[in-house]
């Protein structure tokens, strides 16, 4: 074979990758949501665990973490618990769990009973914070980074598969703010 | 009204930028003088239309028109007037309209500098370069225009990211661009040489100044990008093996081998088909990087809004352009025969293995950027690769390189030659390790393995680059504005070199948990941690720390770093507080509130961090400096001239990127 067509060889087998890549972009992030790449809305929550505790969402700023949206109501959340389980295990990035128009005994229990994924879980009653985040339905997960960018967003039950695969990948930039909480424990 | 017309004007210069190369490319083939002459009148309205265009655009966000959504997105009327020029190209489409501008800038400048050019080869140039501007004009048209109207207006825009809202990073695109899209001049030479089948030494001499000026804008580009992050991202790193980042460093990487390889067919008229397959690769992977940041595929900490649409756009460019390109390569290229032999330690042998390296280097770069979309491609689910991947690898084929970049300074060209200057640089390298020692053992304290190899290498290089200097200094001969730049680009790489390493070394950082009046040392360095008072921008209020640093107890300097919160994006920003000194960077970021006044802090000290960037402004200026050598301003002169081919003097130092020798050689 004429050695000058290698580069075109290759690159033909570039574009093939490339085309599979971009043709795979969109259904990344099934839904895509208008506040990807966006800040996210800021909120001020009542914590699930202690009702007087107000969570603000500045104060989770500085590390990475994963919003997600979730009741006992609804059917897929109780499908994703053992991967929102192995995640904390995991330890990574923390889960943090906003219970969307639900019952705060029926939370309690369901919390207790199947184990508590997430560091810290607030409470939407009205559900006016999963409006301003864009949520159509529960579950629903939001990669958000330390500078309080949505940078990614999960529409169903969550799986070991996209968590590894969307998620961790995108999240395992280094960050300022992830070593600083991890000095600040030390 | 304005936009409209700057939304005209861009589809005028879409038209224009088809004339350009119709003409460009078909005028040689008909053998028409007339439409010959009708490609650089051509190329001066296509520039003047995306003036107008871009023109029209910051026009409209220095005065918010806020009826133009890309304007509403990205400016804001509590915005200082600096950013909402710098706004412009602050986000996807104003950037593209930007680079069309910069394309049309570098199209004008070869129009201009090449009337004495043979007429087809200019206007074959004039003629690729058109379809690179087709390509991107279309691209802004048809899937990303900046002035499409938002109605009803805007009361008052988004503003824009707060990331952006920098001096650094307002003129780091412009930079970039300039470099990125002045490969698209080789490429274009290399396209011509090609469809010409013709491609000779006086070939290289035209390229080469186009080539080494595109790689110096690049250098400063992605120098200033990566200081930006060390100031603004408040992590305190300067380089992060990010895929933007990578992508605007494999066209550095193979631009670095283009202008070494470009030296090599000028003075020998050897490698020719290898500084063509260079030439078109440094453009491909500009073009690569931009889909890699355009498209989506590739998730970055700054990458563009994910478009699909885009992403195809681009990829069918790709496919033309680049798969053109190539395929030419393919038909072409095996026309193209050297016939001159060297020996294997002759500068020849030396700038084969520069290019070799600095393609494995690329290419390590490259699989690290597209190991998360092969292997998604094929199945295995998407990989992660970080710093553990790239550090160890990357200096594989770099290490090598960098020792050879100061013996290969010293071989003469066809023969080697190296023993007249063996002892010498065995001299130089005695004194390199016996500096690399002093600072290690003298003023720091322990190492790491690669300490004493990357202090004694960059000592080395650095020597290396004067000895001819200096040579030809005391033997009163002149030095040539290509050996000079030579000199000082390969200084900047020693510079380089020195600084990595030390920092790397030699840095310390700590992450601690102060209440207000608490101290912690980093390194030799005592950080007092004052409290924190609320302050207020033109567009943000924060918070600013306030941290005494003081060293043996002798105060050092009070820094302020700041954590703002930009009202419209709602996002914190991190403002580092950095004393900058020679010899050091004293970094403090603030972190978190953990309550009660309690703020973790990040304290950090890097050794000689700015030489980092320096050494890379060293670089760049080297290859202005080797641009403005007197043969580049005669061309057509010399060829008239047909001098002999000089022997090369004895000891003539002329490597890479910008050899030149005083005999000025071949013909």
């Amino acid at each position: 074979m004429n050695r000058f067509l290698t580069p075109a060889v290759l690159f033909t087998l570039l574009v093939v990758v490339l085309v599979v890549a971009v043709r795979r972009a969109p259904e990344k992030s099934t839904i895509q949501s208008v506040l990807i790449g966006k800040a996210a809305p800021t909120f001020a929550l009542a914590e699930l665990t202690r009702p007087d505790h107000v969570v603000d969402s500045k104060s989770l700023l500085g590390r990475w973490y994963a919003f997600n949206v979730w009741g006992t109501w609804c059917v897929e959340c109780r499908v994703e618990h053992e991967a929102l389980l192995a995640i904390k295990r995991d330890g990574r990035v923390p889960l943090i769990g906003m219970d969307w128009k639900d019952e705060d005994a029926a939370a309690t229990q369901w919390l207790s009973e199947l184990g508590n994924p997430y560091a810290t879980v607030v409470v939407d009653r009205n559900g006016r914070v999963a409006l301003d985040w864009g949520v159509y339905g529960a579950p629903e997960t939001f990669l958000v980074s330390p500078l309080g960018i949505i940078v990614y967003k999960h529409v169903g039950a969550m799986t070991a598969g996209v968590w590894q695969q969307q998620f961790l990948t995108r999240a395992s930039a280094p960050t300022l703010t992830q070593d600083l909480a991890a000095g600040a424990r030390k | 009204m304005l936009p409209e017309i700057g939304h005209f004007a861009l589809i005028l210069a879409l038209l224009l930028a088809g004339l350009q190369s119709f003409f460009g490319l078909t005028g040689p083939v008909l053998a028409r003088e007339r439409w010959l002459a009708a490609v650089r009148p051509a190329v001066a309205m296509q520039f003047a239309m995306v003036s107008t265009a871009l023109g029209c655009l910051i026009y409209s966000f220095v005065n918010l028109d806020f009826s133009v959504l890309y304007i509403a997105d990205n400016a804001n009327s509590a915005l200082p007037i600096v950013y909402r020029i710098a706004a412009t190209w602050g986000a996807h489409e104003g950037s593209l309209l930007l680079w069309t501008w910069i394309l049309s800038c570098w199209t004008l400048a070869v129009a201009l500098a090449s009337r004495q050019l043979p007429a087809t080869f200019a206007a074959r140039v004039l003629g690729v370069l058109g379809l690179v501007s087709i390509g991107f004009m279309l691209f802004t048209l048809a899937t990303s225009n900046p002035f499409a109207r938002l109605s009803p207006a805007a009361p008052d825009g988004r503003d824009l990211n707060p990331l952006l809202q920098d001096p650094a990073l307002a003129i780091h695109p412009p930079m970039l661009y300039f470099g990125y899209v002045g490969f698209s001049v080789a490429f274009a030479f290399a396209c011509a040489a090609m469809i010409e089948g013709r491609l000779d030494q006086a070939w290289a001499r035209w390229t080469r100044p186009w080539t080494t000026v595109a790689w110096s804008f690049l250098s400063v580009g992605i120098a200033l990008g990566s200081w930006w992050a060390y100031y603004e991202l408040g992590w305190g790193g300067y380089w992060f093996w990010d895929p933007v980042e990578n992508a605007s460093f494999m066209p550095w990487l193979v631009g670095t081998a283009l202008i070494h390889s470009l030296a090599v067919t000028e003075k020998r008229g050897l490698f020719k088909s290898w500084t063509l397959l260079l030439a078109i690769l440094a453009f491909s992977l500009s073009l690569l990087g931009t889909f890699l940041v355009r498209s989506g595929v590739l998730v970055s900490v700054h990458s563009f809004a994910a478009d699909p649409a885009r992403g195809m756009f681009i990829l069918t460019f790709l496919v033309v352009m680049i798969g053109g390109a190539l395929a030419l390569y393919a038909w072409r290229a095996p026309l193209l025969k050297s016939t001159a032999g060297f020996e294997l330690t002759s500068r020849e042998a030396f700038l084969l293995f520069n290019n070799i390296l600095l393609v494995v280097a690329a290419a390590v770069v490259f699989a690290g950027t597209l190991a998360p979309l092969i292997s998604d491609a094929v199945g295995l689910g998407i990989l992660s690769v970080g710093t553990q991947y790239f550090n160890p690898t990357f200096l594989l084929p770099v290490l090598p390189l960098l020792i050879l970049c100061a013996i290969g300074m010293h071989a003469s060209w066809k023969r080697g030659r190296i023993s007249q200057r063996r002892r010498i640089l065995l001299t130089a390298l005695s004194v390199a390790a016996l500096i690399a020692a002093v600072v290690i053992l003298g003023f720091y304290s322990g190492a790491r393995i690669l300490t004493p190899v990357g202090l004694t290498i960059g000592v080395w290089i650095v020597l290396s680059s004067l000895i001819d200097p200096i040579d030809r200094w005391r033997r009163k001969l002149t030095i040539s504005r290509a050996v000079a730049g030579m000199t000082v680009a390969h200084i900047g790489v020693g510079v380089f070199v020195l600084a990595i390493t030390m920092v790397e070394s030699y840095t310390r950082e700590r992450d601690v948990a102060l209440a207000p009046g608490q101290g912690a040392l980093v390194g030799e360095y005592q950080y007092r941690f004052d409290g924190v008072t609320p302050i207020e921008g033109p567009n943000y209020d924060g918070l600013r720390g306030t941290v005494t640093i003081s060293r043996a107890g002798d105060l050092i300097t009070v820094l302020h770093p700041e954590k703002r919160q930009y009202w419209i994006q709602k996002s914190v920003m991190t403002e580092a507080g950095i004393k900058m000194q020679w010899s050091r960077n004293v970094f403090v970021a603030l972190g978190e509130d953990l309550g009660a006044g309690r703020w973790s802090i990040r304290g950090q000290v890097r050794p000689w961090v700015n030489f980092v960037w320096f050494g890379a402004f060293i670089m760049a200026l080297g290859g202005i400096v080797a641009t403005t050598d007197r043969r580049y301003r005669r061309v057509l002169a010399r060829e008239a001239e047909a001098e002999p081919v000089g022997a090369p003097l004895a000891g003539v130092v002329l490597v890479g990127t910008l050899a030149t020798p005083a005999s000025r050689g071949s013909g």
